[in-house]
């Protein structure tokens, strides 16, 4: 024991600073990210926070700085959000369910599973391009917010899918034995247990999902989504325009007044961002403690 | 079963008032009562499409319009002058946007769909040849000078390769990507033909991206829109260019009558015969050419004149 105690407390030392090392490295890296993410915020808020006000919610665009809003822009994301949602939830984790629950695992579900990890990865510009040969034209629903919502609903799906099988596995089998157990039927195990043990799980894939879906602007201009909208879509085969599309053309505009709204309109849409994740979050909370 | 009926029922009914909801709250956000009588008439679509650098103009009237005609929906999208063509002749919008005018392989198209279209001339636009402010050697470039610089296998590496007893610098270029209209515009002005460029400069679709990047390389020279130019006024310097008659820089009064040559073009809208044949949109045409004069100016393009204003109005009577 004592004959190297010298040489070991030595060793001890090196690895000791070489984990302090590494620990401030991770820290380094997180730090700087949200350092870049936090001077970025800053910069926004500086040059959007003066155009800011109820106006500029309330108003349609304009080329007056002064009196263009983003009131059209702001209700399309919204439509477009919810119709979304409403068809990338419910197919999204029904495809995991089936994958995970009840389909034979052969060579037909792994030739699946292998093409939605690849589907995964497709740009978001060919989703644009098969929405606008499959719904606007041949499904003739036109440039509107429908096509534009089973465009990137096709788009998410990938993602809604892959995390919710992930959730479905990390429910215990036990659980799905002890309910098979007493008596009950596949369908019942999967929809009182698997389904509720898996939820939070499953929000976090479509929180992350729309979360993309909100910021995604080609294949939306691909499908024909107008950048100058003075009314508010009355249904769902309106034509619309989203706030990321509003942004992007005042950016390119080439007075500064613009640049400063595009600023406000980023806030605005991180708002929106922010309070979607929020519901998402306190929903999440909610069914894990009514799981305890 | 009858309870899951009752059920679906109860859904559906949720739903309908939904949609009535938003429609009815929609609805009364549209309309404001002012407006004369004869055009209050007026309801229905009118549907723009088409060059990112027309759509100042186009949101402009989209946004007055509404004053006159507040039942009217006028939508403008941005899908660049070839995109707008493409939903254009194939019926799927009344009047595209184009700050070119239009292809013959666009002209095929248009005879293979059985559209016919009304080119009507509504601006003009000047492109800017400009340079960093602390650039103090350039005093004026002249057409062949900038074909030299931009043609296709151009040797033009520094300056002075450019004139004798300019400094021995590397130039840097800067210019609109290949599909952007101004690119066609200026590569066809300078170099005798459309989308004829010299590869090595740096592109971006975004003008400015290209002001960015001139304001921060004093070696730099680049060309955009003039509205780009007019917003950036101080932080960049416009270069005169000659095009035979003396060097003349870009202004309001140089672009209007037509000096500044050959760097000035027209831009557009095409009206279609199916457009024109609703009267909401002919009425809408008529607005954008009647307020064009005044209009065109506040989103930083230059009015034509007064005659072309006119004769574009007489076509458009007889369309």
């Amino acid at each position: 024991m004592a004959f190297s105690s010298e040489r070991e407390k030595l060793n001890l030392r090196k690895r000791h600073a070489r984990a302090r090392g590494f620990a401030f490295l991770c820290a380094l890296v997180t730090w700087s990210s949200v350092l870049i993410l936090g001077i970025l915020l800053f910069q926004v808020c500086i040059d959007g926070f003066g155009w800011l006000d109820w106006e500029f919610i309330n108003s349609f665009p304009s080329r007056f700085p002064d009196r263009a809003g983003i009131k059209s822009a702001l209700v399309g994301t919204m439509w477009l959000i919810s119709l979304v949602a409403a068809i990338s939830i419910p197919v999204g984790v029904s495809t995991a369910l089936y994958l995970e629950e009840f389909a034979a695992k052969g060579r037909l579900s792994k030739l699946i599973e292998v093409n939605i990890a690849n589907l995964a990865g497709v740009p978001s510009i060919v989703y644009g391009i098969l929405g606008l040969a499959v719904f606007v034209r041949y499904f003739a629903l036109g440039r509107s917010l429908i096509s534009g919502a089973l465009t990137m609903s096709l788009l998410i799906l990938p993602i809604i899918i892959i995390a919710s099988r992930e959730a479905i596995r990390t429910v215990p089998m036990s659980i799905r034995y002890a309910a098979l157990s007493l008596g009950a039927t596949r369908w019942q195990t999967t929809w009182a247990h698997v389904l509720p043990a898996s939820f939070p799980g499953i929000m976090t894939g479509v929180i992350l999902s729309l979360s993309r879906a909100i910021g995604e602007t080609a294949p939306i201009i691909m499908i024909g989504a107008l950048t100058f909208v003075a009314f508010l879509p009355a249904g769902p085969m309106d034509s619309f325009t989203v706030l990321s599309i509003q942004i992007y053309n005042w950016v390119a505009r080439p007075q500064p007044e613009f640049h400063d709204l595009a600023a406000a309109g980023i806030i605005v849409l991180l708002a929106v961002l922010l309070l979607m994740n929020a519901t998402a979050i306190y929903i999440r909370s909610k069914t894990e403690r009514r799981l305890k | 079963m009858s309870n899951y009926t009752s059920r679906l029922l109860f859904t559906a009914t949720i739903l309908m008032a939904g949609t009535i909801l938003l429609a009815s709250c929609s609805q009364e956000n549209t309309g404001s009562p002012t407006g004369s009588m004869a055009e209050n008439v007026l309801s229905g679509v009118v549907s723009l499409d088409g060059s990112s650098t027309v759509y100042p103009v186009s949101e402009a009237m989209a946004e007055e319009f509404r004053n006159v005609a507040p039942d009217v929906r006028v939508t403008v999208g941005v899908s660049g002058t070839g995109g707008g063509f493409k939903k254009f002749l194939a019926g799927e919008t009344d009047i595209n946007d184009a700050s070119r005018t239009i292809k013959d392989s666009e002209i095929a198209e248009a005879q293979a769909n059985g559209i016919s279209y009304l080119e009507l001339p509504v601006a003009y636009d000047g492109l800017s040849v400009v340079v960093n402010p602390s650039n103090t050697w350039v005093d004026y470039l002249t057409v062949d000078e900038l074909r030299m610089i931009w043609q296709p296998g151009s040797i033009v590496d520094s300056w002075d390769d450019i004139r004798a007893g300019w400094p021995e610098q590397p130039i840097r270029l800067y210019g609109p990507g290949t599909d952007s209209g101004t690119f066609d515009y200026f590569t066809e002005a300078v170099n005798g033909e459309s989308g004829a460029s010299r590869p090595d400069y740096t592109a971006s679709e975004d003008d400015n991206v290209l002001v960015q990047g001139i304001i921060g390389d004093e070696n730099s020279l680049g060309f955009f829109g003039f509205a780009y130019y007019k917003a950036n006024a101080g932080r960049v310097n416009v270069v005169p260019v000659d095009g035979g008659n003396g060097p003349i820089a870009p202004d309001e009064v140089t672009i209007n009558d037509g000096t500044y040559s050959p760097l000035s073009r027209p831009i557009y809208i095409y009206l279609s015969a199916s457009g024109a044949a609703k009267p909401q949109v002919r009425a809408f045409v008529e607005f954008y050419l009647d307020m064009a004069p005044s209009l065109v100016s506040e989103v930083g393009y230059i009015p034509l004149p007064e005659s072309d204003y006119i004769a574009a109005k007489a076509a458009l009577a007889n369309f």
